[in-house]
């Protein structure tokens, strides 16, 4: 989702002007680094941003090394990623090492932690600056010793004079470090992988003691002397406004101070603005809820009061069988079909879901005196800055962002509608104001991930090659946030799994049309791949029992051949991740790779007792392949999953233990979307919160899931969203092979 | 607006001016600023706000304050001095947590669970934590690290 470019530059901070910007007080080594890059979604070139450092490590005269964290953690464990890879090039002790959150400031470059890409554009630049720093303060020692740089090695915090073995600490040699020029670019040496201490290594997140002791402060729990609590009526069909109200019984409730009323922006709704709605501020958050509950509100409902998920997922179904705009079309799909001895066609319905992070969307505002300091779990630091001081119209100077640990994202909390929400009601009563929605304001007003159709027609020839591939999706696009009259998904999410589909088939074609969104609608966890991937893999498998192959040697067929893919020149406007294809080839091998190897490890061909099905899914994502075999089990009507394994191929792995834990839990997560939905009724979420939105459970976890790495030295990939696509497509395979009956719409109904 | 006072983590705490329907979540986190029991859904389907009425697990969320005056409560605060209850230490070896947001509420469930039942086998387990929800999915770690502490209590 983004196009990064990346430069870096090691810079050495001067002292006096770091501490203007910093609240780390240090006197010793400061280095800054710098890397710019521009995001898609419409915010500025940041490649033209001002070129200060934006990634500090400092060292001071105790040895005590800080290195600030500038992404954002929502349980990926960035926050630990990737001050491990800068410390493990310093030789710096762990031990000594404090992570501290940064602030939202341009300086940083992108902060917007989404598209699982934080430790593929940060892995380099950050290995560098601990080189730098290592070397600077080899040559500390060097001086101070009158030997040569050569003969001194950091090891563990300290230097080490190799001749006579004499050793001074990082502390010792931080002032002497910090009086030296930087080092010439050329004389900087990274590690190679076989030294590495900490990458590649297990280890934990810096915050796991204080989250086991309950300390750990997420947004919800930061609060400011003298905060009032807020909840908002919102309008429970999206883009509906207040047409009037009565909160005598509401003012009555005890505890509640006052009501507020926040305009509604109309339709289609923007992710940086508010809902709008009527808010009750309390001197608790339950008094808050109770005042909700007595108001009077009388509804404009709007232009969606008509919106019904059955009807409408009928209507996008049909839309999806007939003709649409094309996007990618190689070879000569009309001619070949009609050549074709077997035609397969299959449409694929899936439903709205919602992200439901544990920590509901919450912000603390305190607006005093014209300035405004918010603390938010955000995933965009610098957009909420940015959005909150246009609705306040302030200077965005007068904004200061403080980003607090994340109870989950999952996309939800890069829309930053939530923080303008608390900082309109702090400008408007003059008080700080902490706004908490409630699980029911989590279902009812999310941005979801929208629901489905997607057609497929393949065409077989008599040596049972597979010669067409047709395939049509139609939802309502996220581009409408960045277009509100876009109807048709914009290049970059049909890449997410439609338009780069891999396998190796003459005559290609990818369309999609029209499809207006009737509610609010944005990215979850791994985007439009969640759609594509369960049409593309449940296709592939069905190809399979065409052509009575087994699944794994048919999807090695279809993948085809090794070669790289040049999907720029099969269609116009492929961004590859932000990636340049010369950078991260799209490389069938590697796909190949790890289908035989979740093969392999998962056992496929074995005997499995009655009731039991083995299925398979590969897709690649975020520039990481993934393959993934499920075995179910179906019985009495209820499936159960004994176990997953994934096999991943995500370049050089930072952290182990952090790469098994995503996939571990990415299973899970896909798992709910395999199982829920969200529908419509009139206008309004039938849903309201965890009895009647469905998530995974721990009786609905698979009893274990395998996680196999591709151990290789190819540049890192994400690995946040990449376990997410293959698990439904995966899943209905395998309830295919245990009970023939092949799921071509989610949620899962077995209908026995 | 009652008075009610309620035993937290061995503390007679005195809490004032608060409707009695309230629930003992809020009153810990916004009246007492006790944060380390989370909300999560506020119906009691997700356990987040999971914490000990004397030994048992109790959803807070769910509980009006009124119910709890003279009562025993340990929240996540109060579960050991040093975060070194063998479940705490269990969840440290294993590296449960994610975002971790859930985790105390899991904490305190998993507690109450192995009081009851020192030696759950997995069924005990996945029926004894089903009504604590995570969105992250560690769902496998915590049910092993519950498994170690029961047999660190069979060897003990």
């Amino acid at each position: 989702m983004k196009n990064t470019i990346e430069k870096s530059l090691i810079k050495k901070i001067d002292r006096r002007s770091f501490l203007r910007t910093s609240s780390i007080a240090s006197a010793g080594l400061i280095l800054g680094l710098h890397v710019s890059c521009a995001s898609k979604f419409g915010q500025e070139d940041r490649s033209a941003a001002s070129f200060e450092p934006n990634v500090y490590v400092t060292i001071n005269e105790k040895g005590e090394i800080t290195i600030i964290a500038h992404r954002v953690e929502m349980g990926q464990g960035i926050k630990t990623a990737l001050p491990t890879i800068l410390a493990d090039e310093l030789e710096a002790d762990w031990g000594k090492v404090t992570v501290s959150q940064a602030l939202a400031d341009e300086k940083y470059g992108d902060q917007n932690t989404d598209g699982s890409f934080s430790v593929r554009m940060f892995y380099t630049p950050l290995r560098k600056a601990g080189a730098t720093a290592r070397l600077m303060l080899e040559q500390a020692a060097a001086n101070k010793w009158m030997v040569a740089v050569s003969e001194c090695k950091a090891k563990n915090s300290e230097v080490i004079h190799q001749g006579s073995g004499k050793k001074l600490d990082f502390g010792a040699l931080a002032g002497e470090a910090s009086k030296l020029p930087l080092p010439d670019e050329k004389d900087i040496k990274l590690k190679k992988a076989s030294e590495f201490k900490l990458i590649g290594k297990n280890t934990p997140i810096v915050d796991l003691k204080d989250i086991i002791e309950g300390k750990a402060k997420y947004g919800i729990d930061t609060v400011v002397p003298g905060v009032k609590y807020a909840v908002i009526a919102r309008c429970p069909v999206a883009g509906g406004k207040v047409v009037s109200y009565d909160a005598e019984k509401t003012l009555r409730v005890p505890g509640v101070i006052r009501v507020e009323e926040i305009e509604s922006p109309g339709f289609p709704v923007s992710f940086t603005l508010p809902a709008g709605g009527i808010a009750v501020i309390a001197e608790n958050t339950w008094a808050a809820i109770k005042g909700r509950e007595a108001l009077e509100i009388k509804w404009d409902e709007g232009e969606n009061s008509d919106f019904n998920t059955e009807s409408y997922l009928k209507e996008l179904e049909k839309t999806a069988l007939s003709k649409g705009i094309v996007k990618r079309d190689n070879g000569d799909v009309d001619k070949s079909i009609k050549t074709a001895s077997k035609i397969l066609e299959a449409t694929y319905i899936l439903p709205h879901l919602s992200h439901a992070p544990m920590e509901t969307p919450n912000a603390l505002a305190d607006f005093k005196d014209g300035k405004c300091e918010v603390w938010a779990p955000a995933q965009n630091p610098q957009l909420t800055r940015d959005v909150v001081a246009k609705a306040l119209k302030l200077d965005k100077a007068a904004v200061t962002m403080n980003i607090t640990l994340l109870g989950g994202g999952f996309g939800r909390k890069s829309k930053p509608d939530f923080v303008v929400e608390a900082a309109l009601l702090s400008q408007k009563c003059q008080t700080p104001i902490k706004l908490t929605w409630t699980r029911e304001d989590d279902i009812h007003h999310d941005f979801l991930h929208s629901c489905s159709a997607q057609y497929l027609k393949v065409g077989i020839d008599e040596n049972d090659k597979v010669t067409t591939w047709n395939h049509r999706s139609v939802y309502p696009p996220i581009d409408i946030h960045f277009n509100p009259k876009a109807q048709i998904p914009a290049m970059w999410e049909l890449s997410l799994g439609l338009l780069d589909m891999p396998y190796d088939v003459p005559n290609v074609r990818c369309e999609t049309n029209n499809a207006k969104a009737r509610s609010r609608t944005g990215w979850l966890r791994s985007v439009s791949h969640i759609q594509h991937a369960f049409a593309v893999c449940s296709m592939a498998d069905e190809i399979g029992v065409a052509r009575k192959m087994d699944p794994v040697e048919n999807l090695l067929d279809l993948i085809g051949v090794d070669r790289k893919i040049d999907f720029d020149k099969l269609f116009d406007g492929y961004p590859n991740s932000g990636e340049p294809l010369a950078d991260f080839p799209w490389e069938t091998s590697r796909m190949a790779n790890v289908v035989k190897l979740v093969a392999e490890k998962s056992g496929w061909g074995k005997t499995l007792p009655a009731g039991h099905g083995l299925g398979i899914a590969t897709h690649k994502n975020h520039l990481t392949y993934v393959a993934c075999v499920i075995e179910v089990k179906v019985a009495h009507g209820e499936i159960s999953i004994p176990e997953i394994h994934y096999a991943v191929d995500c370049g050089t792995i930072i952290s182990v233990d952090r790469v098994k834990s995503q996939f571990e839990g990415g299973a899970i997560y896909a798992l709910s979307g395999a199982l829920g939905e969200v529908t419509f009724k009139d206008g309004k979420v039938e849903q309201n919160n965890f009895d009647t939105f469905r998530v995974a459970r721990m009786s609905d976890a698979p009893t274990k899931i395998n996680v196999h790495l591709v151990e290789n030295n190819e540049k890192p990939t994400g690995v946040g969203e990449p376990p997410v696509p293959t698990i439904a497509p995966a899943l209905c395979n395998a309830i295919f092979a245990a009970t023939g009956k092949r799921i071509r719409k989610l949620p899962i109904d077995l209908g026995l | 607006m009652n008075k009610y006072t309620i035993n937290i983590n061995g503390k007679n705490t005195k809490v004032e001016n608060v409707s009695e329907d309230m629930p003992l979540l809020w009153v810990l986190r916004d009246v007492l600023g006790l944060h380390g029991t989370k909300f999560g859904c506020g119906i009691g389907q997700c356990g987040a706000c999971t914490v000990h009425l004397d030994d048992v697990a109790v959803r807070s969320c769910s509980i009006p304050v009124s119910l709890v005056n003279g009562k025993n409560i340990t929240t996540i605060e109060g579960l050991s001095e040093n975060g070194d209850h063998p479940v705490q230490k269990a969840w440290e070896e294993k590296n449960v947590p994610q975002c971790g947001y859930c985790q105390a509420g899991q904490i305190m469930n998993a507690v109450a669970l192995l009081k009851e039942n020192p030696n759950p086998s997995e069924e005990d387990i996945i029926s004894g934590m089903h009504g604590n929800i995570c969105r992250c999915g560690t769902y496998n770690r915590i049910k092993e690290a519950i498994q170690s502490v029961a047999k660190k209590g069979e060897k003990g």
